[in-house]
């Protein structure tokens, strides 16, 4: 075991576990922010995306003790301006079905949005290419980022 | 009644035989408010429940939902018929999903359930009613207020009006209306009256599933709550002959390691504090299995073995016309088709997971469960209870499509043996990525091989057809569905195909192979429609007629939903017109569920993989409640269904051992696999509703490899689709 300092959303949190854990779940079970999925613990499916140091990262793969920067989780990604353009897309797209992803999807989104606020189709494919959803919501994950791009300066 | 709506599809004299039978008191059950003490509304819910309405003193109307959300989007569908013929102020609605109870079984079932695209179109009429006597009920208090007769009363919104500008909110009735009868009969409101059913509607869930506040199963945290996950054996069945944990033991954080039985075989239960403990200990846990006695299955085999009883008849399934016909047909004139499907994992995004603590004379589990009423029984069965003492609350689930619906409740099984001998600790079982894809309970691996005999019209004259498939149903609690040796699920969509083939022969053969299996939405349908649909393409083909004119022509006269389906995607997709090069247009349609469906394409070859850049879907599902949910669940359930035209889309052992283990071996649709744009289009109906969770799965397949044949020549009958 040992201790970590981590910025989570803005706030400073200290968590004493084994160092090899990976970051997923010392959000989860730690912090108790559950907004950030388990889907695979191989960085395959997308749903455990969180920003570390404005990074779109998979948390499953990462163990606590290589964090480096302040993490930013689907709990606090709508305090950004983007984060919340791109949140209030997605309910305005109706996009969620499940929801179970949805949380890794608009984490991507944003991090494609904030290095590239006019994506092309094929920005899209390349930053949600890792993001799986298993109902498939893929086509209104597209009109909600266009959408959500209208919004962003 | 006024309503034009015609229920006889749910056979309406065994739906009210059932309801009465199995759910006693359904129709009085509704309750209106609860003593003032108990209306904070972070009051813990009292279970089990008795009710699907609640009026708040607030106005807001908590409608119960009795069914599992895990994406269909009945949660938002279902409050929206109650509300609407209860005239509710939509905004003021509150949807909460039921717990385990008699009451909220599925009227045409008689268990609590999700499956058979059946939530809207078996409760359609239970939640009209529901909401039509709550109204008629608060009617009826301000009728008795303002001295007048109900029927000089109208509502609207949450909103009584009587004569005189006289009104009262809902809200400040509900008093008076708990103290009235329920009515017996009610008049429904004529669909053209309808002011929430048939809107676009959004979700209820939305927000909460953006925000990260959205709690699932897996999300629950219950104080002192321990995580426990199991070792299972390598093959199916397998069971433990010793456990070495010496290396376990001394991990910070591990609880308990112990032995369970499995539903086949055995297992080695890990109980830790936290997952990541769990799960090293179980990465450095030494088991020796006896695997002697199991049988290895092996797919390499299982496929000759398959391909070898296809050219032989199986048990009959149908038999239509003259059995002999084909003997008259030439050689030259017949088509032999031999198609191979693979196992397939549903892999829902949410691992599978169940909570359960026991406390001796009762226990309470956390499940997102699709088979409610079987799952509690399992628990309670486990632990020695009666299911009435185990409380079982349905916890949202992320996705299914069928996986979270199992006969023999393995899932929650499981976690009740683990918290069996922690009693008094919840514990949470947790299926990891890895034993979800390696832990079978797949959509069963077929082999079909169909002879066609084409007449001189070119229309099929004479077809023969064998499927060969283990049967989801035998031995299950559902066997009853095998019908003299021919498991229904295995041959629908072609033994009910709506295509007029006068002489049709169908048999199937069900080998018995130690792999569980299990529905995996839209069941047989997923390899039945594949070879329907991609065979009448061929004979359009070969006929050189236009395919949905082939189609249209070989449907039978009473195939009106698939008629009206071929006629609105004609009009609205412009399939014909003149596509850019490399690109070619595919189409398929389908009736299952009672919905009937058709689908085309447009598709190009991008690095050998098929491109597909739009898709044009219609739809006859009878009443759409909610058009909007109706276009979710077509455009994600077509991308459901391109699941099975995946490079590595199949689920392969080798010496019984599963060779795949997460998303890097079984690679669903991702972004780039399906269509670019989905636009969906419904026939307007006012006929009853049916489903819209499966249907949409069957069709695309066939349509994108028809599409390919344009492209390449080729026929595609192998799945998954390795090469192009």
């Amino acid at each position: 075991m040992a201790t970590y300092r981590l910025n989570v959303n803005g706030s400073q949190k200290t968590v004493d576990v084994d160092p090899s854990t990976p970051l997923l779940w010392v959000l989860r079970e730690e912090l108790k922010l559950t907004g950030t999925k388990y889907g695979c613990g191989i960085s395959a499916c997308g749903a455990c995306t969180v920003h570390v140091g404005g990074v779109a990262t998979r948390s499953c793969v990462v163990p606590v003790s290589l964090i480096g920067g302040p993490i930013v989780t689907i709990e606090g990604v709508g305090n950004d301006p983007v984060g919340r353009a791109v949140q209030n897309a997605w309910v305005e797209k109706d996009v969620v079905q499940c929801g179970y992803c949805q949380s890794g999807q608009i984490m991507s989104a944003v991090a494609l949005l904030k290095a590239t606020p006019k994506p092309t189709e094929t920005n899209i494919e390349e930053s949600m290419g890792g993001n799986l959803c298993r109902c498939a919501t893929y086509v209104r994950i597209r009109e909600a980022i266009m959408s959500a791009s209208q919004q962003v300066k | 009644m006024r309503t034009t709506l015609k229920t006889e599809n749910l056979n309406r004299r065994s739906f009210i035989r059932l309801t009465t039978a199995a759910a006693g008191g359904l129709m009085i059950s509704l309750y209106l408010d609860k003593p003032a003490a108990a209306q904070q509304s972070q009051q813990p819910k009292v279970y089990p429940p008795d009710a699907f309405v609640h009026v708040r003193r607030d106005g807001h109307i908590v409608i119960t939902v009795n069914r599992l959300e895990f994406g269909q989007g009945v949660q938002t569908s279902l409050p929206m018929i109650l509300a609407d013929e209860m005239d509710a102020d939509w905004a003021k609605v509150i949807a909460e999903l039921a717990p385990a109870a008699d009451v909220y079984k599925d009227p045409l079932f008689g268990i609590q359930m999700v499956g058979g695209s059946g939530s809207i179109a078996h409760s359609f009429q239970q939640y009209r009613e529901l909401g039509a006597k709550t109204r008629a009920m608060l009617v009826a208090a301000a009728a008795d207020r303002w001295k007048v007769t109900p029927d000089q009363c109208r509502t609207e919104n949450s909103i009584v009006y009587g004569p005189g500008n006289r009104l009262a909110h809902y809200a400040e009735l509900v008093d008076a209306a708990a103290r009235k009868p329920v009515p017996e009969k009610v008049t429904l409101k004529n669909p053209s009256e309808f002011r929430i059913i048939g809107k676009r509607t959004p979700r209820l869930d939305s927000q909460s599933k953006c925000d990260g506040s959205q709690k699932f199963g897996l999300d629950l945290d219950l104080p002192g709550m321990k995580i426990a996950l199991v070792a299972r054996p390598p093959v199916f069945g397998g069971r433990v002959k010793s456990i070495d944990d010496g290396d376990v033991r001394s991990l910070d954080g591990v609880r308990n390691v112990f032995e369970i039985p499995l539903a086949k075989g055995s297992g080695v239960a890990i109980v830790a504090d936290r997952f990541w403990t769990a799960k090293q200990a179980r990465d450095r846990l030494k088991i020796d299995w006896d695997l002697a006695g199991v049988e290895h299955p092996d797919t390499v085999q299982l496929l000759a073995r398959y391909k070898q009883l296809a050219t032989t008849d199986g048990t009959v399934a149908l038999t239509r016309g003259d059995a002999k016909a084909m003997d008259r047909i030439p050689r030259a004139d017949r088509i032999i088709a031999e198609y191979e499907f693979p196992y397939l994992a549903h892999a829902p995004m949410e691992p599978l997971n169940a909570t359960v603590k026991f406390e001796g004379d009762k226990a309470e589990a956390w499940v997102p469960s699709q088979f409610q009423t079987m799952d509690q029984m399992a628990v309670a069965e486990v632990l020695g209870l009666k299911p009435e003492q185990v409380t079982f609350h349905t916890e949202f689930a992320g996705g299914g499509f069928g996986r979270r619906a199992t006969t023999d409740s393995h899932v929650p099984r499981e976690a009740a043996l683990i918290a069996k001998r922690l009693r008094g600790t919840p514990v949470k079982l947790i299926w990891s990525r890895e034993d979800d894809v390696r832990g079978g309970y797949y959509r069963p691996m077929h082999v079909h091989r169909v002879e066609v005999g084409v007449g001189p019209d070119g229309m099929p004259a004479a077809w023969r057809h064998v499927i060969v498939g283990q049967s989801i149903l035998a031995g299950t609690p559902f066997a009853m569905m095998v019908k003299n040796g021919v498991d229904e699920t295995a041959v629908e969509g072609t033994k009910d195909t709506s295509y007029d083939i006068a002489n049709f022969y169908l048999t199937v053969h069900h080998p018995t192979v130690n792999v569980p299996v299990l529905w995996w939405r839209s069941v047989g349908h997923t390899h039945n429609a594949f070879v329907m649909e991609t065979l009448i393409d061929e004979l359009a083909s070969r006929a050189k007629v236009d395919p949905i004119a082939y189609r249209r022509k070989l449907l039978k006269p009473d195939a009106k939903k698939l008629q009206s389906v071929l006629d609105l995607l004609d009009e609205k997709s412009g399939w014909r017109k003149t596509l850019p090069k490399g690109r070619a247009a595919g189409i398929a349609c389908h009736e299952c569920f009672e919905t009937a469906v058709a689908c085309a394409v447009e598709v190009s070859l991008e690095n050998k993989r098929p491109r597909i850049h739009r898709a044009t879907v219609a739809v006859n599902c009878g009443l759409a409640v909610n058009p909007l949910t109706v276009e979710s669940q077509f455009q994600g359930g077509l991308g459901f269904g391109l699941t099975q035209l995946m490079a590595h889309g199949a689920i392969t052992l080798k010496d019984g051992r599963v060779e795949q283990r997460n998303f890097d071996g079984y690679t669903p649709p991702y972004i780039a696999d399906a269509p670019m744009t989905i636009e969906v289009h419904i026939v307007p109906s006012t006929e009853a509703p049916t489903g819209c969770g499966e249907p949409p799965v069957p069709v695309i397949s066939p349509a994108v490899v028809n599409a390919l044949s344009k492209l390449t020549g080729k026929r595609y009958r192998t799945l998954p689709l390795e090469s192009v």
